[in-house]
Order: structure tokens, then C-alpha cells, then sequence
């Protein structure tokens, strides 16, 4: 009889550490890198997107987690120094074993952190329209490329109710990401049949404040008779003083338009719009925007972030959908293992707040819609133009005569990111 | 099939109904004009536009205006269309028909009828025709403009009947510039044609040169693109002429853009020229001073939007004394608490210095966040004098160079004329003689610096007026500051005066050669050029005090 009662408190101490344990397995956590500046110069537009990951995960959690278990943001400061970019990639993978990781902003800041990812087989998330010309193995973009942004945007101003320009001034902030993409548009232009000749193109430092002789030769190079476009690919904080001296020097959206890449909603809050109506942005979301999605979304923000006039934006939006599908293919294959999850990244979908469906394509980039809207004098979007479906983004890009003939594809036979042939034939 | 037609029937009977009952409402032209204001595709509202313009009915100018300035809305639940404005968190409806009030909605039960740059093009061409017989002198001069922009064949009627009764020379001479206008390009006309570019030719004016400039190009062919040889070589020519006038006005108004870069560097570099010009403190904390004095403008700002709304256009008269002060504060407590330790080790100073910086501008981030402020102009400040020259004096550069003379007159005068002025050459020359005579130069020493500082926060009120109001506002003008003041030469606020113009119109007339950037590279080359021949700068201080 003793005998039995020892078995039994045996089983007993037994039984409850199996079980204590096995709860001691489940408050285990599955960690989330969150890379953006929160200080420097792109702490500006990086904090909005912390958040966002931020928010997105104590939804995730609401729901009772992934894989019964609860998610846990790893959040680290790299300070807009691109170099730290990439040695807090390293922290974030060789220290705090994180599965997944959602940063990054600027294209400077991206391409250091390209060879560490690599070489530790990570997962980057990137939520901003970019230049293309890339495609990384371990890298998810979930911004537009060229085709879904910039080009859509130059077909409107050309067609009859952008206005039919036919002479263009290409402005930017002097880095790779406007220059890339002027490259692009400049030869997609001459296709287009418009010659050198009208094309005007300038670079400005970062953070340019005065504007003033800029936005007089605008106006000078309009004057030659032709209705005339501004593309501006100026990045960051020099946007608000060029709106600012647009505005002051009268130049009126019906008679010269500036489309933007880089101006959203939350570029527009440090400044009076009543002047600047008119002109335009192309992205992949607006907030204007109203489908049931995008009202939850904007709800759900306002309330986590605490502030009722805060804004959204499209690489909030970005964001929202890469995260949406990282726990969706956590999901499908059952394990935070980035090799199966990239493997179950592709073809997943996840509906777009804009109306429609996204869809992670073998490429490592989106097919989603683009639109183009007006700026209002609420310092909102309306929207003027949309693409009939959703637009698939292209790695390399088909105006670039030495890219064009790459290919982009991460499964079988290609498993390449930048092949002319495919790796392995296909039997 | 007899349910259907009894359906059928009582659909028609309450048509019938509804449409006696709103019969008021629905049974003229002019009302079904509006509602076909609210089309699906932009073609169709723009046909919905003319329509309603040339009824000649006078309330369409009112649907036309509020269309224009996103006022027109229709009600989600019919389809109506209504005029809405904001009334705090509601909108209040006015009938287009007959003006009267309807109600108040809430945002979400309406939709504004969108328009694109097409649509408001053409609707300030119409509204232009429209207001052309106005009584009103200033609406005819800009209906005479916007006539001029439009350039519809359809109103060469109603303009020359216009310019017939028009007795104001001013508006003639615009009216004559529009009709000249018309003409030129839709008349087949040659001998019209050719007297409208003689009318043209007498225009300084970049909207007419453009105009011209459209017949006196050649095509991507190599053909002119206007058929008449006849009138191509007179608009050829008539384009050369405005073109050559339009050019001295260019370069006039590139001296004023210098000028204005030269008042902006000066009010950054003046508060730095006392703080390390007059002391010799490398304080790298100078931007973020500017800094607090934008922010402390954004704060005034709120409260005034918020408690006295009216009042907002002397919130920069009230910010100007309260970012001294700020600035000023904070200053005083940098000085006693980290600078004065460190006199006489310049690194450790400008390593000190530039940790404060951090410090404060992370505070801002963390009190505002890391996002733009939207700082308001004020009605003076907004908008600019327009010459038909084509040269534009922006409002706000007007006042800023207006104001950054006045800082330094200011300050000039605080140094030669005021007690405090005296002690603080007396101490910064020879401070062991100035203790000696009684001064307490550890309070001078604090004053002065404050003194810099306060008036690097008036810069930033100036500065909130063009530059974005974000932590890193400082950040941006603290090189060029340090520029300003060591090119014047170093205790010198005469030196950084004719610095900073210098620089500023330098830079402005080698920008639309070299390009920002590259304008930006010569000019510190040739500073750090400049810097090799005369090591004190443009103005060096003489004397037994500069050995030290």
C-alpha cells in the first residue's frame, strides 16, 4: 500500500512538471525584430511604422497568438546611421533570435543590411516604395516598385485627363532611390516618344530648404509652350519648404502638376494644403479611401497610438499586409522556420485596404492597385485615377534594356533573383 | 406575372407621388443641371459644367464657386446635391436651387462631387467668363486673367463686348492681353492673327512668352509647329523679345532670392555670432536652440487656435518675445550648468555642447513626437506681390529679410548702447581687468550666452515661417551658421552681416549653373580656400584681445 501511495505522489510530481513544463513551453514567445529609426533624420517617418508593427502585433496577441503562442516585439533604435543598420540586423538574429524582422526605410539603409540577412538567412520585411533593380532571397517587399508607382503615374499625366504633359521635370533628393527611378522614367519616356530635350532633371541634397531657385527654373522650363509635369521624388523632411515656395510663387496644379512618390498623408500634416490642391501622389493606398477594412484599420490605429488625428499611410498599409502574410504562412507551415515560411510566403493572400486582394508573388514583390490622388485642403487625398485590378511589381525593371532581360523568380527551376536562364532545367 | 404588375403599378403610383410632392424642387433646367453634377465619370461632369454654365442663369456661379472650392456635396442616402460648409464637427446644407437651408449632416453622410486639374481649369475659365461683367473691379481684372488662361474661342463674344464698356485701364489692357490671346490661336484670320502677336509682343510677361513660345517651336519633326510661315516668324521673333526683356527681370529676381537666403543664414549664424563670435563657446546646441524657438512658435500657435482664433494673425508678435525667452532659458541653464566648467578646453566644449544637442532634440521627440508641426503663416506672411514681370517677392522672404536687419540692429544696438553691452565687450576682451573694475563676469559670461541663444530662438520663429518644424530643424542650419560666422570673421557682427549675404547671393547665382548640390560643394571650398589666405575672416578684430 505504501508502496503504491510513493508510486502515486511519484506520478503526481511527475505528471505536474510534464505539465509545468509544458506551460513553461508555452509562455515561450516568438520574436518579432522591429527595425526603424526612432532617432536622426528618418525618425520622422520610421516611429509611425514601429508602431504600426507594434499594433499589429497586440492584435495578433488578441487573438490568442501564433501558434498558441504569444508574440513579443525585439525593438531597436538604429538611429537613421545606415552602417547600424546592419549591426543591429546581426543583434536582432545571432542575440535575440528573432524569426522575422520588419524595418528599414530609406534604400541606403536597406542595402546594408542586405549581405547580413543573407548571411544569416533571416527575414526582412521592407514597407516602402523603392527603386527596384533588386531581389533578395531573404528580403519580403511589400512597398511598390517602379512599375506600380512611377509609371502608372507619368501614363496618367500623360493621358487626357492628367493633362497630356508633354515636357517633364524630373526633381529629387540626390540618393539612389530618385535616381534609379529617374533613370527609369527618363527612358520609359522616350519611348514614350518624348525627347531629352524636354526632360528637365535636378538633384538636391537632403533636408534642401530653400527652394527658391528651383521652383523659378520650374516655372521658366513651363513656359516654352508645352503643358509641362513636375515628378518629384524628393524624400523626407525637404518636401514641406518645396510646398511651401510652390505655394508662394503661385504655381497652381492646373497649370503645372507635381506628382509625388514620397508625400502621403503624414508629409502633408506639417503643412497648410488650401494652396496646393490639386497636385498629385501616386501610391498603393490612401487613408480617403473607404472600404470597410481601411475604416477598422484607421480605427484600430487611432486608438492604439492614442491621438485622434494622427494619420495613415501606404507603408503603414505595407506593413499591415507584409505582417498579415508573415502570420499567414507561420500559419500554413506550422513553424516560425524561415526557410518553411518563405516557402509558404508565396501566393499568399491577404485583402488589400483598398479594395481587392494582394498577392506575395515568386518574386518576393506584391501585385497590388494603384492610385492616384489629389491633395485636398484637409491635408487628405482624393482620388482621381485607379488601376482596373492589381498591378504585379516588378523586380527588374523592362525600361532598363540591361534589366530587362533579368528575371526574378524564387522558386523551381529559377530559384534566382537575377537570372537570365533558369538555375536547374525544368524536366 | 399579375404580382409584377401590381409591383409595377405601385412603383409608378409612389414615382408619381414623390416627384409631385418635390415637384418644386425637380421641375426646372437649372436644378436638373446640378444634379447632373454628380456623374460618375470626370467627361460626364465636365459636360454637366457647360450645360450649367450656359444656362446664363445667375445662381450657377454659386454651384460653379463651391464645386471649385470642394464645397458641392450630394447626400449618400438620395443622391441629392447640396452646398455644404463646416460648422465645427457638422456640415450645414444650403439648397443650390434657392439658398436655403436644409439642415446639418454629419461628415459621414455625404460625399463631396470630386473634380481633377482638367475640370478645375476649365472651371475657372467659365467662372472667369462669368464674372467678367461683374461690378466688382478686382473679380473682372482676375476673370480678364483667367480668361487669359482658359483661351476658349467661345468667349471671344462676351469678351469683346466686355472690352467695349470696360473703363478701368488696367483690366483693358488685361482684357486686350486675353482677346490678343484668342485670337492668336484659334482665329484663321492671318492679318488678326498677326496684329494680336504685335499686341503680345508689348506684354513683360512669362504667360505670353509661354503662349508665343508654343507657335515658335519647331516639332520633334524639325517642322514649326505653326503652319503659317508668316506668323511663325513673327511670333518667333515677338517670343525673342519677351523672352530677352523677361531675362533682366530674372536676374533681378535672382538677387532677391539671394538676398533672402543671405537674411535667413543671418538670422541662424546672429545668435552663434555672440555665443561663439563674442565668447569663443563652440556651442553645436546653436540649431537647437532654433529649434525651441520654432516649437515654442507651434505651442503659441495652438493656444491661440484654440482659445482666441481670431487673434491668429499676431501669433508670430506674440511668439517672438516667448521664443527669446524660452531659448534665452535654456541658454542661461546650458551655460551655468555645463559651459562654464569648461572655458578655455574648446574640445571638450564642442563635445559637451553636442551631447546637449542630442539631449534636447530627443526631448522634443518625445514631448511632440518625431513628426512634422504644422506652424501656420499668418494672412501678411502668405502669398506674394506678383509683378506682370514675372518676378515674384514672396511675402513671408519680404518680412524675413526685413526682419533679420531689424535682430541685428537690435543687437548691434544692445551691444554699444546699454550697460550690459559694455560689460559683456569688457569682459569677453579682458576679463581679468573687467573683474577687477567690479564686474561679476561669471553673470555676464551667463547673460551673454542667454543673449545668443534667445535670439537664436527669434530665429526659429522666423525659420517656422519656411522650413519644416521637426526635431531635426536645428540640425540643418547649424553648419551653415558656424559657415556664416567664421567667413564674417569671429566676433564680428558686422563681418557675419556681409557674410551672410555674400554667401547667399553667391550660392543663388551659381545654383542655376552648377545645381544645388554642387553649388553647395563650391561654395564651402571656396570658404575653406578663403579660410587658408585670411585665417579671421572677412572683418578681423584687431588688437591685444585676438592673441588670446
Amino acid at each position: 500500500m505504501k508502496h503504491s501511495i510513493r508510486n502515486l505522489i511519484g506520478a503526481g510530481v511527475l505528471a505536474t512538471s510534464t505539465a509545468l513544463s509544458g506551460m513553461a513551453h508555452a509562455a515561450d514567445t516568438i520574436k518579432i525584430g522591429v527595425l526603424h529609426s526612432l532617432s536622426g533624420t528618418m525618425a520622422i517617418s520610421e516611429t509611425t511604422l514601429k508602431d504600426t508593427v507594434l499594433m499589429m502585433i497586440e492584435e495578433q496577441n488578441k487573438k490568442g497568438g501564433l501558434l498558441g503562442k504569444k508574440l513579443e516585439a525585439v525593438v531597436v533604435d538604429p538611429a537613421s546611421n545606415w552602417p547600424l543598420f546592419a549591426e543591429k540586423t546581426r543583434e536582432l538574429i545571432s542575440k535575440n533570435n528573432v524569426d522575422v524582422i520588419f524595418g528599414c526605410w530609406t534604400s541606403v539603409s536597406r542595402k546594408s543590411v542586405l549581405p547580413v540577412i543573407e548571411e544569416l538567412n533571416g527575414m526582412l520585411f521592407y514597407p516602402v516604395q523603392y527603386e527596384g533593380e533588386e531581389s533578395s532571397r531573404n528580403v519580403f517587399y511589400t512597398g511598390a516598385a517602379p512599375n506600380q508607382q512611377a509609371i502608372p503615374a507619368v501614363d496618367y499625366l500623360l493621358s487626357e485627363d492628367g493633362g497630356k504633359a508633354e515636357r517633364f521635370v524630373l526633381l529629387g533628393t540626390d540618393y539612389v532611390y530618385p535616381r534609379t527611378t529617374n533613370k527609369v522614367l527618363r527612358s520609359y519616356l522616350n519611348g514614350k516618344g518624348i525627347s531629352d530635350a524636354n526632360i528637365m532633371e535636378n538633384y538636391t541634397p537632403f533636408g534642401h530648404s530653400d527652394w527658391q531657385t528651383i521652383v523659378s527654373d520650374v516655372k521658366k522650363f513651363a513656359s516654352k509652350g508645352k503643358k509641362t509635369a513636375v515628378v518629384s521624388t524628393i524624400n523626407g523632411d525637404a518636401n514641406v519648404p518645396f510646398y511651401k515656395e510652390l505655394a508662394n510663387q503661385g504655381i497652381k496644379a492646373e497649370d503645372i502638376p507635381v506628382v509625388a512618390f514620397s508625400v502621403g498623408e503624414e508629409e502633408l500634416a506639417g503643412l497648410d494644403t488650401a494652396p496646393l490642391v490639386g497636385h498629385l501622389a501616386a501610391w498603393n493606398y490612401f487613408m480617403s479611401i473607404e472600404t470597410p477594412e481601411n475604416t477598422k484599420f484607421i480605427n484600430t490605429w487611432k486608438k492604439f497610438i492614442k491621438d485622434d488625428k494622427r494619420v495613415t499611410n501606404d507603408p503603414m498599409e505595407a506593413t499591415y499586409l507584409g505582417f498579415k502574410m508573415w502570420v499567414q504562412a507561420v500559419e500554413q507551415a506550422g513553424t516560425t522556420d524561415v526557410d518553411a515560411v518563405r516557402q509558404a510566403m508565396y501566393g499568399q493572400k491577404v485583402k488589400n485596404l483598398t479594395g481587392g486582394v494582394a498577392v506575395m508573388n515568386t518574386n518576393h514583390h506584391l501585385s497590388k492597385p494603384v492610385v492616384i490622388g489629389e491633395i485636398q485642403d484637409d491635408g487628405q487625398f482624393d482620388v482621381v485615377w485607379k488601376t482596373d485590378g492589381v498591378v504585379k511589381g516588378d523586380a527588374w525593371s523592362d525600361f532598363i534594356p540591361e534589366s530587362a532581360k533579368l528575371k526574378s523568380d524564387w522558386t523551381f527551376p529559377w530559384a534566382c533573383g537575377n537570372c537570365e536562364v533558369a538555375k536547374y532545367a525544368a524536366e | 406575372m399579375f404580382r409584377n404588375d401590381i409591383k409595377i403599378c405601385l412603383t409608378l403610383i409612389a414615382t408619381v407621388l414623390v416627384a409631385v410632392f418635390s415637384a418644386p424642387a425637380y421641375a426646372d433646367v437649372f436644378t436638373d443641371g446640378v444634379q447632373a453634377l454628380n456623374a460618375k465619370s470626370y467627361s460626364d461632369k465636365g459636360r454637366a459644367i457647360d450645360a450649367l454654365a450656359s444656362l446664363s442663369d445667375e445662381r450657377s456661379v454659386a454651384v460653379l464657386d463651391a464645386l471649385l472650392a470642394g464645397k458641392l456635396v450630394y447626400k449618400k442616402s438620395d443622391g441629392r446635391v447640396f452646398i455644404a460648409h463646416k460648422m465645427g464637427g457638422v456640415y450645414a446644407l444650403t439648397s443650390p436651387v434657392n439658398s436655403k437651408e436644409v439642415g446639418e449632416v454629419a461628415k459621414s453622410d455625404i460625399k463631396k462631387i470630386r473634380i481633377n486639374n482638367k475640370l478645375r481649369g476649365k472651371l475657372k475659365g467659365l467662372l472667369g467668363g462669368l464674372t467678367l461683367m461683374s461690378k466688382d473691379p478686382d473679380l473682372r481684372l482676375s476673370a480678364a486673367n483667367k480668361v487669359f488662361t482658359a483661351n476658349d474661342p467661345a468667349m471671344l463674344t462676351l469678351l469683346e463686348r466686355a472690352l467695349a464698356r470696360e473703363e478701368d485701364a488696367d483690366i483693358k489692357v488685361r482684357l486686350t492681353r486675353a482677346h490678343a490671346a484668342i485670337v492668336l490661336v484659334h482665329s484663321t484670320d492671318r492679318a488678326a492673327r498677326l496684329s494680336a502677336v504685335k499686341t503680345l509682343e508689348t506684354f513683360t510677361d512669362p504667360d505670353v512668352s509661354s503662349l508665343l513660345g508654343k507657335l515658335a517651336f519647331l516639332d520633334d519633326a524639325g517642322q514649326p509647329i505653326e503652319k503659317d510661315p508668316a506668323v511663325f516668324k513673327a511670333a518667333k521673333d515677338a517670343h525673342k523679345s519677351v523672352e530677352s526683356q523677361l531675362a533682366k527681370w530674372a536676374l533681378l529676381g535672382n538677387l532677391f532670392q539671394g538676398v533672402s537666403l543671405g537674411s535667413v543664414l543671418l538670422l541662424a549664424a546672429v545668435g552663434l555670432a555672440i555665443t561663439f563670435g563674442v565668447m569663443g563657446v563652440i556651442n553645436m546646441a546653436h540649431g537647437e536652440m532654433v529649434m525651441l524657438g520654432a516649437y515654442t512658435t507651434f505651442v503659441v500657435q495652438d493656444v491661440i487656435r484654440t482659445h482666441f482664433p481670431d487673434a491668429f494673425d499676431w501669433s508670430l508678435a506674440i511668439a517672438v518675445p516667448a521664443a527669446f525667452l524660452v531659448a534665452g532659458a535654456v541658454g542661461i541653464v546650458i551655460e551655468r550648468g555645463v559651459i562654464r566648467f569648461l572655458y578655455g578646453r574648446p574640445l571638450e566644449t564642442l563635445l559637451a555642447t553636442w551631447g546637449v544637442s542630442l539631449v534636447l532634440q530627443q526631448m522634443i521627440r518625445s514631448i511632440f513626437g518625431p513628426t512634422n508641426q504644422e506652424v501656420g503663416n499668418p494672412s501678411w506672411m502668405s502669398g506674394a506681390i506678383e509683378t506682370s514681370t514675372g518676378l515674384v517677392l514672396t511675402y513671408n522672404r519680404i518680412w524675413i529679410i526685413v526682419f533679420s536687419l531689424g535682430v541685428l540692429v537690435m543687437l548691434a544696438l544692445i551691444a554699444r548702447k546699454t550697460m550690459f553691452g559694455l560689460q559683456m565687450r569688457a569682459v569677453t576682451q579682458n576679463r581679468a581687468m573687467a573683474s577687477s573694475m567690479g564686474i561679476r563676469s561669471g553673470w555676464v559670461d551667463a547673460l551673454t550666452f542667454g543673449l545668443g541663444s534667445g535670439v537664436a530662438g527669434i530665429a526659429g520663429v522666423a525659420l517656422s515661417q519656411i522650413d519644416n518644424v521637426s526635431p531635426n530643424l536645428g540640425q540643418a542650419y547649424i553648419i551653415d551658421s558656424f559657415m556664416v560666422v567664421v567667413f564674417g570673421g569671429v566676433g564680428n557682427l558686422w563681418g557675419t552681416l556681409v557674410g551672410a549675404f555674400s554667401l547667399g547671393i553667391l550660392n543663388k547665382f551659381m545654383e542655376p549653373y552648377a545645381g544645388a548640390v554642387l553649388a553647395k560643394i563650391l561654395i564651402l571650398v571656396g570658404i575653406i580656400l578663403f579660410i587658408q589666405k585670411r585665417p579671421r575672416g572677412l572683418f578681423a578684430l584687431k588688437g591685444r584681445a585676438v592673441d588670446n
